[in-house]
């Protein structure tokens, strides 16, 4: 990194980046730090803030009601993320291995869903999973099923919409990690006579590792928060983390205890970051 | 990849189904795609958000692309805390974005509406230009700049006429990404928007607590359709430059 | 694509943006003349109506600008966060007084809205709000069961219906924190205001033991899930439930002997609004008789104004899930503001949720 862009001297990219500074400090990092003060603030009578101190929100935090609606949204989270690697990884690896042409074809087609809104692409699976839905009435045509199943509602249906909604980033970083794999390493495999198990065990994982640690950090992370996907799915039934949250600030008002809550929740995520940032990245690749 | 798109092409199926409520089929209709050109609400709320896109997406581009520029030059600046930074936006769940940007906008008795709107919409665009773009610089050669100013070119010179259009597909990736992002954006906007400026994201959630009026399929397939045209333009776009350049 | 033109693009979008917005937002942004004839009216989901709204605009050449909540809770939430620019609200009963208490809301000049006297005889005097000074009722009704009568075949007569195990995953209860608690609490034989931290452990472990039997906790896809078969007994609001009935004829209403919640949704106005005159004429409007007539055959709940009920077709009058018969009304019990013991309620909630 020695020779650099001399660029940077110019008034409008000094310009940029100030006021880059400024709007980000402003707008990102002071409502941060207000969320913080609020955490340790005590809520007034009515819902709102009483500015009186006290460590008591984060002290609920380590109540066990509490923790168990972490540990389920975690688990939640990662059983996501670990389908979203099991089913995106075949695609990925089709995609990446396929000429240039058909690689742009089949991006577009993978991103086209993505352009219809989040919202309407979920509540599709509420029309695919309800007792009178598309896959009920499959099921009891083809005479497979009496009664309905009930699909709806339940930690099925919510898994399913979480996976659904996050597999596209779980598949384009692994795209791009598996490009960088050069073809000749699995012939050069099968040439010592390794089965396709172990090729796949001892080469394509471990170089694809990048690739999956950066998609699952995308698809883990959001998961962790989601609301939209329990509420739409879940029917009410399982609170999580982000449903919690929501609740906080929006039905019982209790902001100061919603601020700690989002606060561990973001601590949750910097730790899993920082254990990340240790294991592979660290270097400037992307 | 059937998987992917099974919900849509359900809805657009649904789109043209006679029924009010359930999934039966009822009959073909495109009574949907009347009521949907009728509807002063929906169109009002998507109006509201293609321009907020716009709006978010530009400045972000604006500001963004320079501070990339700006980051990878610089000198004596704690690089790990301000890649941090950066990043960190991007990283933190949504929620916390909302709500934290809700708490100042209250606090400072900011009245929340389109402004509100766009700034949160901003707050997460901005990374995402600075880090595509900057993955983009890193594998410029920096041979070009050199050879530029060899050749006498001033810093702007070498800026707008090197620099950038290089930098021309990252620009065009962050502004497209950007742009879907704030397009589709829920949570943020959940948070920060005010009476009267609804998005579409708001707009379908509330309709679907009440039961979604097959409207909003409509309006899906006809969003389905737009990007697939648009995608397709760009493509045949693509084709073409690579014949220029 | 030489450089030029990718800065003229860029330039291109930010100003449609921006001439976009502009235009979009004078609306939002205060040019104090087109201020003054948009009214902005917030309400529950499922109070719109397109064409009376339409024709307040056409008679008085305003704009109506309408956005929805679904809970009294986010009503108040959401008034408190500063989302102050409307100027019509329609808070539940309880959340009127409480709001009123507040001073969230504005005082009625009720010179100005004729209407109230046309109010039906018991909603006149309500506890919260006894002259009317801050809110008006518009629509009332009860909360009862709704359920499939081909499916349960007698009729429920009791809120343990919702506890019948034969049912069990086909049952929906109401969203609502005192909505639930309410029930559990008149069941145990409480009052569903009850205070008591006690009585609210009780309510909370009967709704623990509910809890595997029930499919979904919502306020609003009630309707939805009875018809398409997936609920067979719904903790409802009376309206839904009769917009259900239209679409799947098996459906039914009961009001249980125990007795529940009676309700009204008021209409009232921001005390920030700036638009107050505009309000109460809207206000006015609602109420008035042939609007009011429209109103409750297009949404199916009973209407606040009395000469309604006299000239709505007869299903619609008799159907018990619109107007409850007069016999069920001294069991119903009104929603009142517990005050301090919220937090009792919000903890309870909580604990119910994560089961």
């Amino acid at each position: 990194m020695t020779t650099r862009f001399s660029t940077s001297s110019a008034i409008p990219v000094k310009l940029s980046l100030l006021s880059a500074g400024i709007f980000l400090g402003l707008f990102f990092l002071v409502p941060l730090l207000l969320v913080l003060a609020i955490s340790l603030a005590s809520r007034g009578t009515y819902g709102g803030i009483a500015w009186i101190a006290t460590w008591e929100n984060y002290q609920r935090l380590l109540d066990p009601l509490v923790g168990t609606i972490f540990l389920r949204s975690i688990l939640f989270a990662g059983l996501t993320t670990l389908v979203c690697a099991a089913v995106g990884f075949p695609l990925a690896y089709c995609m990446a291995r396929v000429s240039r042409k058909w690689q742009f074809i089949l991006l577009t087609l993978v991103m086209i869903p993505f352009w219809t809104n989040f919202l309407v692409r979920t509540y599709a699976w509420v029309l695919i999973f309800r007792a009178d839905g598309i896959l009920n009435t499959l099921l009891i045509k083809l005479g497979l099923q009496e009664e309905p199943l009930p699909l709806l509602f339940t930690d099925v249906s919510v898994f399913v919409g979480l996976v659904y909604g996050y597999l596209p980033f779980m598949v384009l970083p692994l795209v791009v990690a598996i490009e960088r794999i050069s073809p000749q390493l699995e012939e050069a495999a099968f040439d010592l006579y390794a089965s396709l198990g172990a090729m796949f065990r001892h080469v394509l994982l471990p170089l694809s590792k990048p690739g999956f640690i950066a998609g699952g950090v995308l698809v883990f992370i959001p998961s962790l928060g989601a609301f939209i996907t329990p509420y739409l799915l879940g029917g009410g039934q399982k609170m999580m983390l982000g449903t919690l949250i929501q609740q906080e600030f929006l039905v019982s008002r209790d902001w100061p205890f919603g601020s700690a809550l989002s606060f561990g929740l973001m601590g949750t995520v910097l730790l899993l970051w920082f254990l990340l940032g240790r294991t592979s990245y660290g270097r400037d690749s992307s | 990849m059937l998987f992917l798109y099974l919900p849509v092409l359900i809805l657009i199926g649904l789109s043209f189904n006679a029924s009010t409520m359930g999934v039966a089929w009822k009959g073909f209709t495109l009574q949907w795609y009347e009521k949907l050109m009728m509807d002063p609400s929906i169109l009002d709320a998507t109006v509201n958000s293609v321009v907020i896109a716009l709006v978010s997406t530009g400045l972000a581009l604006i500001l963004g692309v320079g501070t990339a520029i700006g980051l990878e030059k610089s000198q004596g600046v704690p690089m790990p805390w301000v890649n941090m930074v950066m990043v960190l936006p991007l990283v933190i769940p949504e929620i916390l974005l909302g709500v934290s940007l809700l708490m100042v906008f209250v606090l400072c008795q900011i009245p929340l509406g389109f402004g509100t709107i766009i700034i949160g919409h901003m707050v997460f665009n901005l990374p995402l230009t600075v880090v595509i773009v900057r993955a983009r610089l890193r594998k410029l050669d920096p041979a070009w700049e050199d050879a530029a100013r060899d050749l006498g070119a001033t810093s702007w010179d070498v800026l707008t006429r090197i620099t950038l259009p290089l930098l021309r597909p990252a620009i065009w990736g962050a502004a497209l990404l950007g742009f879907t992002v704030s397009l589709d954006d829920f949570v943020v906007t959940f948070f920060v928007a005010g009476p009267g400026s609804t998005t579409l994201p708001l707009k379908v959630f509330s309709m679907i607590k009440t039961g979604i009026t097959p409207e909003i399929n409509a309006l899906s397939a006809v969003m389905v359709v737009v990007s697939m045209v648009c995608v397709g333009l760009s493509w045949l776009f693509q084709q073409r430059s690579t014949l220029d350049s | 694509m030489t450089i030029m033109n990718m800065v003229n693009v860029c330039v291109l979008l930010l100003t449609l943006g921006v001439v976009g917005g502009c235009s979009e937002s004078s609306t939002s942004s205060e040019s104090n003349a087109s201020r003054r004839s948009t009214l902005y009216y917030f309400t529950w989901s499922d109070y719109v109506d397109p064409d009376i709204v339409a024709k307040f605009e056409a008679t008085r050449g305003v704009r109506v600008v309408v956005d929805t909540f679904s809970s009294n809770e986010e009503l108040l939430a959401k008034v408190q966060t500063g989302m102050t620019g409307y100027d019509v609200v329609v808070p539940s009963d309880f959340m009127a007084g409480l709001m009123g208490r507040l001073g969230l809301l504005a005082e009625l000049d009720l010179k100005k809205i004729p209407n109230v006297q046309h109010l039906e005889p018991h909603l006149q005097q309500l506890p919260f709000d006894p002259t009317h000074r801050f809110a008006i009722p518009y629509l009332w009704g009860t909360v009862g069961i709704g359920y499939d009568g081909n499916v349960v075949t007698e009729p429920p007569t009791s809120w343990e219906a919702l506890w019948d195990p034969q049912f069990s995953g086909r049952i929906s209860m109401l969203n609502d924190e005192r909505e639930v608690f309410g029930l559990a609490l008149r069941v145990l034989g409480y009052s569903l205001n009850s205070v008591d931290p006690q009585a609210i452990q009780q309510a909370k472990h009967k709704l623990i033991a509910q809890k595997p039997l029930v499919k979904a906790y919502t306020s609003e896809q009630f309707d939805q899930l009875l018809v398409a078969g997936e609920v067979v007994l719904a903790h409802a609001w009376g309206g839904p439930v009769a917009r259900a009935m239209r679409e799947r004829p098996s459906i039914r209403y009961a009001i249980p002997h125990e007795g529940g919640t009676i309700w009204t949704d008021c209409l009232a106005i921001l005390a920030s609004s700036p638009n107050r005159a505009l309000a109460m004429d809207f206000i006015n409007y609602l109420l008035d008789e042939e609007v009011a007539l429209l109103t409750s055959q297009r949404l199916l709940f009973a209407s606040a104004n009395r000469h309604v009920r006299a000239r709505l077709p007869v299903p619609i009058r008799d159907n018990t899930a619109v107007y409850p018969p007069d016999e069920v009304l001294p069991r119903m019990e009104w929603m009142e503001d517990v005050q301090e013991a919220i937090r009792y309620y919000d903890r309870a909630w909580t604990e119910l949720k994560v089961q």
